[in-house]
């Protein structure tokens, strides 16, 4: 087969098994599992023959026009270069780790099939994404994420944590999509073209009449898309969704289609400096709001979805400084080892019972439950917070690298000033990354108290595929030799500076966290905390949907737990209780416009009820009066009508004969 | 015969029948009276029928056909009509159209309002 038509059949696989997931789920329960794991295997297959076909070098471009659609032809495209080969593969390891994991994660689920599906044609869609080399079809699969985002973070809608937040996820992200979509339109009428070929070939010979304009439009889907400030406030509610989605979607794959958006539309953002140094502003705010933030999360799933956050802004930083390269080493690394973190997580609610931080800290010898999830997830801590030689050392090093290199001006087309936001917001980033993720470690497998409640041993599936995921983790960074002949051919090799200075940091920040945690910990005994699931027998998913839905109840909040032995409390200080509700994001938000349409729904209700209404009601009160008056008539007495027909008769015959006789 | 005859009779007859039908309370008497209208108007059909055919003009004697047809279509009627009346009798223990207004506007019998308020219940 032509690598062409194994690249088409990689996201078709998928798709196909979605589909079939779909219409067998209910008929053929036992085909549900084969079909979910076995096309999303194959599709990874592929994925790895089409990189290894591709190699890095001339990228795979075809493409067919099914028909013509008007003014800017719309076409079937392929565009496959060393970018879209390894991102391919990553989202086939980590789907496929999903799906595998699911399996023993939601084995008891009465909805699996439809999860299974979505999950599935989730896959597919991200694979849209990677492969197309079409901006219309990119956008089908940026699209039909979005939806299947939707479905999964409410999986448990019958917690209403799980409701809102699915909702709160598609409505965030469709307001960036909204500017994304008229931003595409503007970069297919200025380039005559949504071939993204054609698009760089216009942008090349400076063919774009309003590059700023059009790249902050696409900027604000992507910040949507990746969770970037300020559309980022989806992210952290989406946890209400089983721990597999967190990890697909929310970690390695979905939130990191923007940042490849932008990897692959680079030269379309460098058209315009000021875009860049938006692109800086945001992942340095990004990056830091995110890492305080989550340094005073007591969910377990929630620091993560902070620490998303916060690596993506270091991709985006790496954008913003022109390197694209770095930025996709970030997102290759960061997906596996945010993956196995998430779905070790999965492993840690369902032993805990919990997924508070607080009461997991009161557990001793919970690493001894989970033997697996303590070792991988220690190597994909210490990945996260970039210690070498595990692999998010070379990637984060690779980042400011290049930050520092745009900083000293030797990048052609990144602003000094962006290169300096991202060098110093990413410094200490990386105190606070190191900072939260000793915390973490610390709170979740060096508890002090009461024994870890024992709920028997965890499927065989799940920590299998945590063992598959701490094989990247741990070195996927020495790739930092081979990727550059993938990407733009620029050196990934972490630079001497940047290197001592963020790796220094981020041993301050763990032995900060560290030394705060031996002092608060003699408080923890006096404050006994802990609430566990009502159910730890049953299957991990429903163990996890009851932990969200009591946190609140529990501790009074779903991210925050009033415990004073946190390490974080006493390192954030006052900041811990801004920290903690996201700087009060949601809470502006809520006021800036969730009220203003609540109150513009309630007027357009008065105006239907009271307004419109009255008219309706009047129309039909005179047909009323007048069919009342004409009922009196209906006296029931056969000979009275009788009468009044005979009546109505000799009028008519009368009239007739005056008529006839002309009188 | 001059046509002036059975004409004022068959008029007479229709009037007499009219003002049963308008006037009786009986619904067996109504009937009958129906039947007087109905044979007044066959009785102007026969008497034209012969006027016409003697001036030659008709000659298919459409009038004395129609009605055969009007007396066999009077005698099914008068027996559902009767049948009717007679079941009306049986069940309500009278055959006085004045009491008979069950389709008055607001008009609910006791036995119908019990059986709806049993069907909302």
């Amino acid at each position: 087969m032509t690598t062409t038509t194994l690249a088409v059949l990689v996201p078709l696989l998928p798709f196909l098994g979605a589909a079939a997931g779909l219409l067998l789920g209910r008929t053929a329960p036992g085909f549900v599992r084969p079909l979910a794991v076995l096309p999303t295997l194959a599709s990874l297959v592929l994925a790895v023959l089409v990189a290894a076909r591709q190699g890095g070098g001339q990228a795979v471009d075809s493409a067919t026009e099914l028909t013509p659609t008007g003014s800017v032809p719309i076409e079937l495209a392929l565009y496959i270069n060393g970018f879209a080969a390894l991102v391919a593969v990553l989202v086939g390891v980590v789907a496929s780790c999903v799906q595998i994991y699911s399996t023993g994660y939601l084995r008891d689920d009465p909805r699996y099939p439809s999860y299974a599906a979505l999950v599935s044609l989730f896959t597919s869609a991200m694979l849209l994404v990677v492969y197309s080399g079409d901006l219309i079809v990119l956008l089908v699969g940026w699209e039909v994420m979005g939806i299947c985002s939707y479905f999964l973070v409410g999986h448990y809608w019958e917690t209403p944590e799980a409701r809102a937040a699915s909702i709160k996820a598609f409505l965030v992200t469709k307001l960036g999509d909204v500017p994304f979509l008229i931003g595409l339109f503007a970069l297919g009428t200025d380039a005559g073209s949504f071939r993204i070929t054609h698009v760089l070939g216009a942008v090349a010979s400076g063919g774009l009449h309003q590059p700023t304009l059009i790249a902050l439009l696409l900027l604000a889907g992507v910040a949507g898309k990746s969770a970037q400030f300020p559309l980022h406030t989806w992210l952290p509610d989406a946890m209400a969704g089983p721990t597999p989605v967190s990890a697909l979607i929310h970690a390695a794959t979905m939130v990191a289609a923007g940042v490849y958006f932008i990897a692959r539309l680079l030269p379309v953002f460098e058209a315009s400096s000021a875009t860049m140094v938006v692109l800086a502003v945001m992942a340095g705010v990004t990056m830091v709001g995110s890492a305080l933030a989550a340094l005073a999360q007591d969910d377990i799933k929630r620091v993560l979805a902070y620490s998303t956050i916060g690596q993506l802004g270091y991709m985006t930083g790496a954008l913003a400084v022109g390197e694209r390269g770095a930025a996709v080493f970030h997102l290759l690394s960061h997906g596996a080892f945010k993956a196995l973190l998430f779905l070790g997580a999965g492993v840690i609610i369902h032993a805990a019972g919990t997924n508070s931080l607080a009461a997991m800290s009161r557990m001793k010898d919970l690493r001894a439950r989970v033997p697996d999830a303590y070792w991988t997830m220690t190597v994909a801590l210490l990945a996260l917070a970039a210690i070498p030689p595990f692999s998010g050392f070379f990637s984060k090093e690779s980042v400011l690298g290049a930050a520092e290199h745009a900083a000293t001006g030797h990048t052609a087309h990144a602003p000094g000033a962006a290169g300096w936001t991202v060098l110093v917001t990413g410094l200490l980033t990386a105190l606070l990354t190191a900072a939260y993720a000793t915390r973490l470690w610390l709170l979740a497998f060096r508890g002090h108290g009461a024994e870890a409640p024992d709920h028997g041993k965890q499927p065989l599936v799940m920590n299998a595929v945590l063992w598959v995921l701490a094989v990247p983790s741990l070195a996927f960074g020495l790739a930092y030799r081979v990727l550059p002949g993938w990407f733009d051919g620029r050196d990934l090799t972490p630079t001497l500076t940047t290197s001592v200075l963020g790796t220094g940091l981020a041993l301050v920040g763990g032995l900060m966290t560290y030394g705060a945690w031996r002092h608060t910990t003699a408080v923890a005994d006096r404050f006994p905390l802990g609430a566990v699931a009502a159910h730890p027998e049953a299957d991990a998913g429903l163990v996890e949907a009851e932990a969200i839905a009591s946190h609140a109840p529990a501790y009074g909040d779903v991210a925050y737990a009033p415990d004073p032995a946190d390490p974080g409390r006493l390192l954030l200080g006052p900041l811990h209780r801004h920290a903690a509700v996201g700087f009060h994001l949601d809470a502006l938000y809520d006021a800036l416009f969730v009220r203003p349409v609540r109150a513009g729904a309630s007027l357009v209700q008065f105006l239907d009820r009271e307004v419109v209404e009255t008219y309706v009601r009047g129309a039909g009160a005179l047909p009323r009066l007048l069919g009342a008056a004409v009922r009196r008539a209906q006296t029931g007495n056969v000979q009275t009508y009788v009468s009044a027909l005979l009546a109505g008769t000799v009028v008519l015959a009368v009239a007739v004969l005056l008529v006839a006789t002309g009188a | 015969m001059h046509l002036v005859y059975p004409a004022v009779l068959s008029a007479l007859l229709f009037c007499t029948g009219l003002y049963g039908v308008l006037a009786r309370r009986n619904a067996v008497l109504v009937l009958m009276s129906v039947e007087l209208m109905l044979n007044a108007v066959n009785l102007n059909l026969v008497a034209f029928d012969v006027w016409l055919s003697r001036t030659a003009r008709e000659t298919l004697h459409s009038g004395q056909a129609l009605t055969l047809f009007t007396i066999a279509i009077a005698a099914a009627e008068i027996g559902i009509g009767l049948a009717i009346v007679l079941a009306v009798y049986r069940n309500r223990g009278t055959s006085d159209i004045d009491r008979l207004r069950d389709t008055a506007e607001g008009h609910e019998t006791d036995a119908l309002a019990a059986e709806k308020a049993e069907a909302t219940a």
